[in-house]
């Protein structure tokens, strides 16, 4: 719905509205998608869909056809862009469809006439209708349901399946995504023939109706296919565009929609609300239950024949979406893929079909019961009836019940089939089911109050309460009545966009064939997508990742969008294997060429001139005199004739080797050295983390990391131990054995010893070996319980400025400091600030002294990885400043067990000792004049505004580095970023790692929104709000979070969609999970902890997260959960993932969650017996042991499968995740639930469809 | 009656005193005019083969400030068994124990022979011996190794159950823990960072301190053990220390060029210092400090490590140009008297070719009692020799060593004590015999003394308070007893009690006794003492000029002269050689720095304030023997003339033993006569001195630099520096002899002083 995708829009559409010119962009693109999509869609759906959908989201197709409403979208859209050609205007009437749909929908459907000509425009509109498609067409918005239904997500996608063309809605929403044509095509050629299909079902219902749609979108698709997945919502949207039945059909939803709308909305509304009411109500309970379906197809036809006016269609309408898509989804349908389809499976397909062929009967009928949108629609279908077209698009939305359920999602009560009605409607935006709620409020409500009043209201009000926030829910709503709750209340999750499905479908998109760099300004696929990079210039997006690709050329209109321009930044990120690491460039004494103004790095950007004796920086333009030594011809075109010899002419990331002068002092590094400092306390050798810790680096010992695999490491390594006072140990070889010294002078101190203190593993093996044999033993016996923390890292550092050198500290520490010594630290936990204004102090280290520290630790390039292993509170927030100020991680094992925790621990140390790194780092970002980097976020010091001091950086450490404007960027060059790196390897190679980017800049806020990255603006957002909480209250932090959300979303509602009611929630195609993404992070248990959470855990998160990647964060805050019992040991490719949600759980299954911290297995009490025999070696559920912490190996290929399955998730994060099993119904599942994300947390945290209902509040407040 | 001259050695014999007059004036104007005071040498633990000691406690006199010790001097009734104090004049009674006491049953005290005596208590449990060994790493990779092995050897010399621990110093001072098994551990310190010796004993893990033992009461030897790692009985780590001594690396801290490496002496000392105060207070221990060079960071840092910096030289040090001294010995000084205070001596073995601070660290051993040996080189036998005789046995098999002592003195009514000077701090005890006036280290009856050895020998000063027109005090003796507490080597405590008595004259009438009563020798080093105590805080010059003011003073009141002739000018027997001994004293390095670095200085006078009386005037006046054709060795007068070619002379300063070939004799030598059978008693006479010499180095600590020269030898220096210049290049052939060695020096000879002294001395002026 909200998903309004607008990328649609962005593709092709251009043409048709040629008019639109602020739409031009949405609105073309819309349209153009939209419409295409539409069209396709509508085909499709009306007869491809069904079948295309069926193939990919066969059940989401289903609805996505119904979807095709998608026309509606595209009305939606020409809505929004609609405003100026008549086609805007039908656009916009479609919106007003759309967005009425709900309410007056049968108003609309008057208009319909008007819109008749929308329907035109939908085509065009269809962008506008993808974008908001699904919600806007309300009848899409029924059809919305429709497609919803069919796209699960649907709903969402469905506005989104429109949108989906455009990439995000339904799988073919995602190939249209991904690159829309492209995306389109795949998916669409697919949905056509599904169409076709879909037809064929759509035949029962209504052939002939199908039929048509189907040839149209036949003969459209080809065009429209492009868009496959615009498709699904073309599908509608094709009808309207392609034929001008489509268009009658569009008008029909038009009609419907604004029927549906005007329906809600006004009076009218009411008599078929009503009418929906009474049959809604009960339709919807029906729906819900399973059973329903049966009855549902039964209502269906009877609804649509009823619908033939609204009342038809919403009688039928509501009892039929809501039954197709609940029993889908809840009932045994759903669980299908089909939950769509299933649902429509054979219903909703027929209805579909019905839709689609027949669909103006049918979609009458459908119509109808999408309930609001239904009566709406079904009137307008009625009327449009003729409108075969329309009736596809109609029955999809309705077969699209889906759209029901959508609408139910969306307004997020979806119960109330009444509320679908509208819902779907305002699911096309969320803020449409709000809005349809405004809009819809006084009628619909009125509407449905009369409709639900009696019937409806019952259902809605259990159903709000259920699923409804007070606070998510709209106000308006709430004012408007209760009856709206009611509806809201059934807003239907599936409805909603879907962080599987944009997943899935980039996958399915861009997964296949390799991402070359050379495009500019070309979104990458996302980060949860496998694919190769082949680099022709730009960086590629393992190291770098944008939150926009297309920057807008100015600071106004950077602020008027509020879109974050960041990049996130992973210098050293490892590449897979098949993608060769960056290759050395060495140009001797001389050095790495720069420019003479800006000092940038001589790149693929820099324009050789005068024959190649000058080059011109593509920074900052200026001029700069060619080395002769570097001399080289132009060909042609003015390149040098050797820049494919070069890498730096012709690559986005490559080396130099640096020269003296960029050594600190001018003399080149030593190379540098890793030092263990053990706390041997009491706790630490208690929990056997001492004797673990020297039993591991006896192996580790021969993994440092080095450059060559065949030569020796030239890491050096020194070890302490540490409790009150510090041991250092002398393992020269020459000794026979080692020896310890002691320094108790802990507040001053120093380094005891040089030479014998750092050695060379290969000679000083035998000592070093004898030594970590010998700790343990040592302090077998100790008494003392008391550590120091500020000493230890002062002894590393002071023995790193002995040896003059770089190097890393592996602190493995226990407990708080409160031992006499500097940076002794005092217990300071106390729950009760917290929510309170000082709650910031409890991550704000508690002593400066750290601080100080940090910096010279810095300067040394002493980077401090800590360990730790507390019984309680350690104060993780001011232990964690060095690290996370030097480039280190911060590992920590609570109430760590060696039985339970000894795996974990080895693996991450494992890991973190061999992970290749650079030490001593300084990395700068340079940018196109026009734009600055102005703040950075990561574990990293900075002395100065410009130069991020790292005196580590690893592997897996990100710096996300936000810009702004300070001046203008024109279109012309793009917006080019330089970011070098100069560091010491591991060797004691001095080099400079360069990667360049270079992205696209707008003038049009849509091509913004078009080509932006929700996973990085999420990772932006996550950054800066961790960081805020140092210096605000956690409830600013989150209100600044969503008004900035908000304030996006509105932006782009304002000026990319199309007009269409307030109560429409539109969301751009690339942004439609931004709200969900945004409620994980809202409801992180840093932003707003439970009671359960410690504050150490908070403040570990906060540093923890502080340095994730896109990908990290991504699964950190929506983790990954895949069914298990749907694993085909035989395949190599994972179950389909389901959303993190509890009621995604069957009791009969077994799920695996990751979140790149930890692994859950959730058994549900009923699962299968072969399951649990396949897993566990044992058929009864009680007999598993929830205290495992892996699973036993057992000889079966589902065992096997699984175990491998788990090790790849492992491999692919940069800690192990340690492996809990949880039993339904135990007591560790509310850990469990906690990972449920979209679910509403039980520290506060609003669930998904709430906080959608919530942010469209936000949006509608921020447009009026 | 004897002379005095037996009188004088029998004395010395029997208690080890020598006095500077042997009859004592009755007034102080008339010991004024005496120039040289009452005064003695004392040696506390003289060796007494014939003297056991007794087992039981001395019986001292009730009176709460006197306690004086019963003494054979003292008055007796053996009926009422009640003695009188012969200082305080209480009547006490015997103790029950001395029950059976009568005229022919006399308790050993009473024994005239017994006037010292040596009493074994019990005084809470015996504490064994401590060795700290300290030890500078920042040596040459040779000489660390001949420090290992002296070390390592001298592990088997100590006592089974003598504690021992090892500190370890270069740029960071390491305390090493010898109880542990398997890796050797150790506690560092930096060497730049002073800290409060509560921090130290924290830091070691010291924190339990046992309660702090009075003195006289240390800890139970088994409490301390446990507690403290650090030192443990060296029959028990023996093979540990062993080891770790041989796995001693050399500081690791790379020196850059033009620098000198970073020694923490000040704070090694410190800490050890700290250790012993921590875990062992009042218990005898030694620190044993082996140095390479000087300390060159942290406090008490003698020289900065630029090698572009020279150490300061005495013309530093008179420019005011030495910018660590001042501190430094204050530093040094401090901790010297905190060791004090616990009974700990420090001794410094420095071995180095250029100086190591001992100008600065001096103190540490000079108010502890403890050596100093300087060297060149660890790998000499210079100092592995000497410090193998730190650890030499007596005829009983026990350690020639003492530990935590206490000298008080009890004087009669008519003296009181001035001051003393030797290896000694003054506890501040005052008393009735305690003189305003001060000589040495005064205001006090009582001085501790951490560390002696059966040569150990203090300078005491005394004065007479009997006012000039008193009369001649009853009883006719003035009697001075010296009461020495000291822990023996086998940790028994004893207490030796030495009561002198002199007779009273009166000046007036008994000049001629009193002058005939002079100790000649005695009073030489007694002025020396002086002269060098003063030399210690004031200018050169202004030193010699007192002693030469002295000098004239007592020519004037003793010589037979006609005013301002200084022919007529006579002195009598008693005081014939005393202006020698001074004219070369005034040309000894403990009042001339010249030549001499200021850490030599130190040196010398280290030893000059503790050597017994032979040794101290053989160091004022060197002793020349003449081994010739012409007959049996003879000793010959230190003069330049004795320098002839065909004799071979031995002298013995005490710190060097040259032995010169004259000029003929080492032609010979090099001609190699000695290999020719026929020549038998050339090679025979070029061995006697070597014999001599063998026999000399066998007996003394420190062992001297053994110098084999010859005639224009460059090491002949040491030779002509020390004879007296009666021939140079000036006055070659005024005397017309046949022989004698020129000496190439402006210094005056002999004879112009002597001539100088009697035309001041007979001058009416003066």
């Amino acid at each position: 719905m909200n998903v309004n995708q607008q990328p649609h829009m962005a593709s092709p559409y251009g043409q048709p509205q040629p008019g639109y010119q602020r739409y031009p962009q949405p609105g073309y693109q819309r349209y153009p998608q939209p419409g295409y999509q539409r069209y396709p869609q509508p085909g499709y759906g009306g007869g491809h869909v069904p079948s295309a959908y069926p193939a990919q989201y066969a059940p989401d197709n289903g609805p996505g056809s119904g979807y095709q409403q998608g026309p509606p979208q595209g009305m939606r859209e020409p809505p929004t862009s609609g405003t100026p050609p008549v086609s805007g205007a039908q656009s916009y009437s479609q919106f007003g469809q759309g967005e009425t749909q709900n309410g007056p929908p049968p108003m609309v459907a008057p208009p319909q006439g008007t819109l008749v000509s929308q329907p035109h425009t939908p085509n065009a509109v269809s962008l506008s209708g993808p974008t908001q498609p699904p919600y806007g067409q309300q009848f899409g918005s029924p059809p919305i349901g429709m497609q919803q239904m069919t796209n699960q997500m649907a709903s969402m996608q469905v506005g989104s399946t429109a949108p989906s063309p455009a990439g995000p809605g339904y799988a073919p929403p995602s190939t249209a995504q991904a690159p829309i044509s492209a995306a389109y095509t795949p998916s669409a050629p697919p949905t056509f023939p599904p169409t076709s299909s879909a037809p064929s079902q759509p035949p029962p219902t209504e052939a002939v109706a199908q039929a048509p749609p189907q040839p149209y979108y036949g003969a459209p698709p080809p065009a429209q296919q492009p868009f496959p997945n615009a498709v699904s919502t073309f599908s509608s949207a094709g009808p309207t565009q392609p034929q001008a039945p489509p268009s009658v059909s569009q008008q029909s939803f038009p009609q419907a929609p604004a029927v549906s709308q005007p329906p809600f909305s006004t009076a009218p509304p009411p008599g078929p609300s009503q009418s929906y009411g009474g049959p809604l109500p009960p339709t919807q309970p029906s729906f819900q239950r399973a059973p329903l379906p049966t009855s549902q197809p039964g209502v269906f036809p009877g609804g649509p024949p009823p619908t033939s006016t609204h009342s038809q269609l919403p009688g039928p309408m509501p009892p039929q979406p809501p039954v197709s898509q609940p029993s889908p989804y809840y009932s045994e349908p759903p669980p299908t893929t089909a939950s769509f389809p299933p649902q429509v499976g054979a219903p909703p397909r027929p209805p579909l079909a019905g839709m689609q062929g027949p669909p103006m009967a049918s979609q009458g009928p459908l119509m109808a019961s999408h309930g609001p949108p239904g009566a709406s629609q079904g009137p307008p279908m009625q009327s449009q009836g003729p409108p075969m077209a329309q009736v596809n698009h109609v029955p999809p939305s309705q077969p699209g019940m889906p759209p029901g359920p959508i609408n139910a999602s969306l307004s997020g009560p979806p119960p109330q089939p009444g509320m679908q009605g509208y819902p779907p409607q305002q699911n096309g935006a969320f803020g449409q089911v709000r809005g349809p709620q405004p809009g819809y409020a006084a009628p619909p409500y009125s509407g449905q109050p009369n409709y639900g009043a009696p019937p409806a209201a019952p259902a809605p009000a259990p159903a709000a309460p259920k699923r409804l926030d007070p606070d998510s829910i709209p106000s308006p709503q709430t004012s408007d009545m209760p009856p709206v709750q009611k509806t809201r209340h059934r807003i239907d999750p599936d409805a909603i966009p879907s962080p599987i499905q944009v997943i899935e479908d980039d996958k399915a998109n861009k997964g296949s064939q390799p991402f070359t760099t050379g495009v500019r300004g070309q979104a990458p696929p996302l980060v949860t997508t496998r694919f190769q990079v082949k680099d022709q210039g730009n960086a590629s997006p393992r190291y770098i990742r944008c939150t926009a690709y297309n920057m807008p050329c100015n600071s106004d209109m950077a602020k008027q969008s509020q879109v974050p321009l960041a990049a996130v930044i992973k210098p050293l990120a490892t590449l897979p294997p098949d993608e060769s690491p960056p290759y050395l460039v060495d140009h001797g004494e001389s050095g790495p060429i720069r420019c003479n103004r800006c000092k940038a790095y001589m790149c693929p950007f820099m324009q050789f001139i005068e024959g190649g004796r000058r080059f011109q920086c593509g920074f900052c333009s200026c001029v700069t005199e060619v080395p002769p030594h570097y001399f080289q011809h132009l060909d042609h075109t003015g390149k040098r004739v050797d820049c494919y010899e070069r890498p730096e002419l012709s690559m986005g990331s490559y080396e130099f080797m640096a020269t003296v002068d960029y050594c600190k002092n001018n003399k080149f590094p030593q190379p540098p050295a890793f030092i263990f400092l053990i706390d041997v306390s009491y706790n630490a050798v208690k929990n056997g983390m001492v004797g673990m810790v020297c039993q591991e680096l006896k192996t580790l010992m021969d993994y440092l990391p080095r450059e060559n695999p065949d030569v020796e490491s030239n890491v050096r390594v020194g070890f302490v131990t540490y409790n009150k006072v510090l041991h250092f140990y002398n393992v020269k070889a020459s000794l026979a054995q080692p020896q310890m010294l002691v320094v108790s002078d802990v507040a001053d101190m120093f380094v005891p010893l040089l030479d014998g203190f750092l050695v060379n593993v290969s000679e000083s093996r035998v000592v070093i070996e004898s030594l970590l044999d010998q700790i343990p033993e040592m302090f077998a016996d100790t008494r003392e319980t008391e550590t120091v923390f500020g000493p230890v890292i002062q002894a590393g550092l002071e023995a790193l400025k002995a040896a003059d050198c770089a190097g890393k500290l592996f602190i493995f520490h226990s407990s708080l400091p409160i031992a006499e010594a500097p940076g002794k630290l005092k217990n300071r936990e106390d729950k009760k600030l917290v929510g309170t204004d000082k709650e910031k102090s409890l991550f704000q280290p508690q002593v400066s002294f750290y601080n100080t520290l940090a910096k010279d630790c810095v300067a040394q390039g002493c980077c401090v990885d800590l360990f730790l292993f507390p019984n309680q509170y350690v104060d993780v927030a001011t232990l964690g400043v060095v690290p996370t100020s030097t480039g280190g991680s911060i590992y920590k094992y609570t109430y760590f067990q060696a039985s339970s925790d000894q795996e974990r621990f080895l693996n991450d140390l494992r890991r973190d000792v061999q992970k290749q790194m650079g030490f001593d780092a300084v990395m700068r970002v340079r940018t196109s004049t026009g734009i600055r980097a102005t703040d950075f976020f990561g574990s990293f010091y900075m002395s100065n505004t410009t130069d991020v001091e790292l005196a580590g950086l690893d592997c897996d450490k990100t710096v996300t580095v936000e810009f702004r404007h300070d001046d203008k960027l024109s279109e012309e060059t793009g917006a080019l970023m330089q970011c070098a790196v100069l560091y010491t390897s591991c060797s004691g190679q001095r080099r400079l790692r360069v990667h360049n980017m270079a992205v696209n800049c707008c003038s049009q806020l849509a091509d913004l929104y078009r080509n932006c990255e929700t996973d990085t603006i999420i990772n932006f957002f996550v950054k800066y709000a961790y960081r805020s909480v140092l210096s605000s209250p956690t409830k600013n932090v989150r209100d600044s979070l969503v008004n900035q959300c908000a304030q996006i979303l509105a932006c782009y509602r304002k000026n990319c969609a199309s007009p269409s009611s307030a109560g429409q929630l539109i969301l751009p195609e690339c942004m439609k999970l931004l709200p969900v993404y945004l409620n994980c992070v809202l409801k992180s248990d840093v932003l707003q902890p439970g009671a359960d959470v410690s504050l150490d855990d908070r403040a570990y998160l906060r540093q923890l997260v502080s340095a994730m990647d896109v990908a990290e964060s991504h699964v950190f805050f929506y983790p990954r959960l895949l069914p298990l019992q749907k694993l085909d040991a035989e395949s190599t490719s994972l179950p389909l993932a389901v959303r993190d949600s509890e009621e995604r759980l069957s009791r009969g299954g077994v799920y695996l969650l990751e979140n790149g911290l930890n692994i859950f297995i959730w058994v549900g009490v009923n699962a299968q017996q072969e399951l649990l025999q396949n897993i566990f070696g044992t058929p009864a559920f009680s007999q598993i042991d929830p205290s495992m912490t892996s699973l036993p190996a057992l000889d079966n290929p589902f065992s096997k499968r699984l175990k491998e399955i788990i090790e790849s998730i492992r491999a692919q994060r940069s800690r192990y995740m340690k492996l809990m099993v949880v039993k339904q119904e135990d007591k560790l599942e509310l850990i469990f639930k906690h990972f449920l994300v979209e679910d509403k947390s039980n520290n506060g945290g609003a669930s998904y469809v709430d906080f959608l209902c919530h942010m469209h509040k936000e949006i509608r407040q921020l447009l009026s | 009656m004897a002379t005095y001259q037996e009188f004088i050695q029998q004395n010395e014999d029997r208690d080890g005193i020598r006095c500077s007059w042997n009859l004592w004036p009755s007034s102080r104007l008339e010991a004024t005019r005496l120039v040289v005071p009452v005064s003695c040498l004392y040696t506390p633990l003289k060796e007494r083969p014939d003297l056991p000691p007794v087992q039981y406690e001395p019986v001292p006199c009730t009176r709460a400030n006197c306690k004086a010790v019963l003494n054979p001097l003292c008055q007796v009734d053996f009926r009422a068994k009640i003695w009188a104090c012969n200082f305080c004049f209480q009547r006490n009674s015997f103790p029950p124990s001395y029950a059976g006491i009568s005229e022919v049953n006399q308790p050993a005290e009473l024994m005239p022979q017994f006037s010292t005596i040596e009493y074994i208590v019990q005084r809470g449990p015996p504490t064994p011996l401590i060795f700290l060994y300290l030890v500078d790493t920042c040596l040459e990779e040779e000489d660390l190794q001949a420090l290992k092995e002296s070390l390592q050897m001298s592990l088997s010399l100590l006592p089974p159950n003598a504690l021992v621990g090892l500190i370890t110093f270069g740029r960071m001072i390491q305390v090493h823990e010898l109880s542990c098994e398997g890796i050797a551990k150790s506690y560092v310190f930096r060497g730049t960072k002073e800290l409060a010796p509560k921090q130290i004993q924290e830091m070691l893990g010291l924190m339990k301190p046992a309660t702090s033992g009075q003195q006289g009461k240390p800890l139970a030897p088994h409490d301390a053990a446990a507690s403290c790692r650090f030192l443990q009985p060296v029959q028990m780590v023996d093979m540990n220390l062993t080891d770790l001594l041989g796995e001693l690396q050399r500081d690791p801290w790379p020196v850059p060029q033009g620098k000198r490496p970073l020694r923490s002496t000040g704070i090694a000392l410190s800490i050890a210092v700290g250790l012993l105060e921590g875990t062992f207070p009042n218990t005898g221990a030694r620190v044993m400090l082996f140095t390479g060079g000087p300390p060159t960071q942290g406090p008490g840092m003698v020289v900065g490590d630029e090698l572009k910096t020279p150490i300061r030289s005495w013309h530093d040090i008179q420019k005011d140009n030495a910018r660590h001294l001042k501190k430094a010995t204050k530093y040094y000084e401090a901790l010297a008297n905190r060791a004090a205070v616990n009974g700990h001596s420090v001794d410094i073995y420095a071995c180095a070719l250029d100086q190591t601070g001992l100008l600065e660290m001096k103190c540490l051993s000079n108010l502890t009692g403890g050596h100093i040996v300087m060297g060149d080189s660890f790998n000499t036998s210079l100092f592995k020799q000497t410090f193998q005789r730190v650890f030499n046995k007596d005829y009983n098999g026990e350690f020639r060593m003492a530990f935590g002592a206490t000298l008080e003195v009890k004087t009669s009514r008519e003296l009181k004590v001035s001051g003393a000077i030797g290896p000694c701090v003054s506890l501040n005890t005052k008393g009735p015999c305690v003189s305003d006036s001060e000589m040495g280290v005064g205001g006090t009856c009582q001085w501790k003394i951490c560390s002696l050895s059966p040569a150990t020998t203090l300078a005491m000063y005394f004065e007479v308070v009997n006012q000039h027109n008193a009369p001649v005090p009853q009883g006719g003796r003035g009697v001075v007893q010296f009461v020495t507490q000291y822990q023996h080597s086998n940790t028994q405590r004893r207490i030796r009690v030495t009561t002198i008595a002199r007779n009273w004259a009166d000046a007036q009438s008994q000049i001629q006794h009193i002058e005939s009563s002079f100790d000649q020798e005695a009073s030489a080093v007694l002025m020396a003492r002086l002269g060098v105590f003063r030399a210690e805080s004031e200018e050169g010059p202004d030193v010699l000029r007192w002693l030469d003011r002295q000098l004239i003073r007592l020519c004037q009141k003793f010589g037979q002269f006609n005013k301002d002739d200084p022919n007529s000018f006579r002195l009598s027997e008693s005081l014939s050689l005393y202006p020698q001994f001074m004219f070369h004293l005034r040309r000894s390095p403990f009042l001339q720095v010249f030549n001499n670095s200021p850490d030599e200085s130190s040196y010398y006078r280290h030893h000059f304030v503790r050597q017994d009386l032979t040794q101290s005037l053989i160091m004022i006046q060197p002793i020349l023997y003449s081994y010739s054709f012409h007959g049996p060795p003879e000793p010959v007068l230190l003069d330049s003339s004795s320098i002839l070619p065909d004799r071979i002379l031995l002298m013995d300063t005490f710190f060097q033993l040259v032995i010169y070939h004259g000029e003929t004799i080492a032609q010979w030598r090099k001609a190699g006569y000695q290999e020719m059978a026929e020549y038998e008693n050339f090679k025979q006479l070029l061995q006697a001195p070597l014999d001599d010499a063998q026999e000399i180095l066998q007996t003394r600590f420190p062992m001297p630099r053994y110098i084999d020269t010859e005639h224009g030898g460059s090491q002949a220096r040491f030779l002509l520096s020390k004879v007296n210049p009666s021939q140079t290049h000036n006055n070659l052939y005024a005397w017309g002899q046949e022989s004698g060695a020129p000496i190439l020096t402006d210094d005056v000879s002999l004879q112009v002083f002597m001539d100088h002294l009697k035309k001041l001395a007979v001058s009416s002026s003066a």
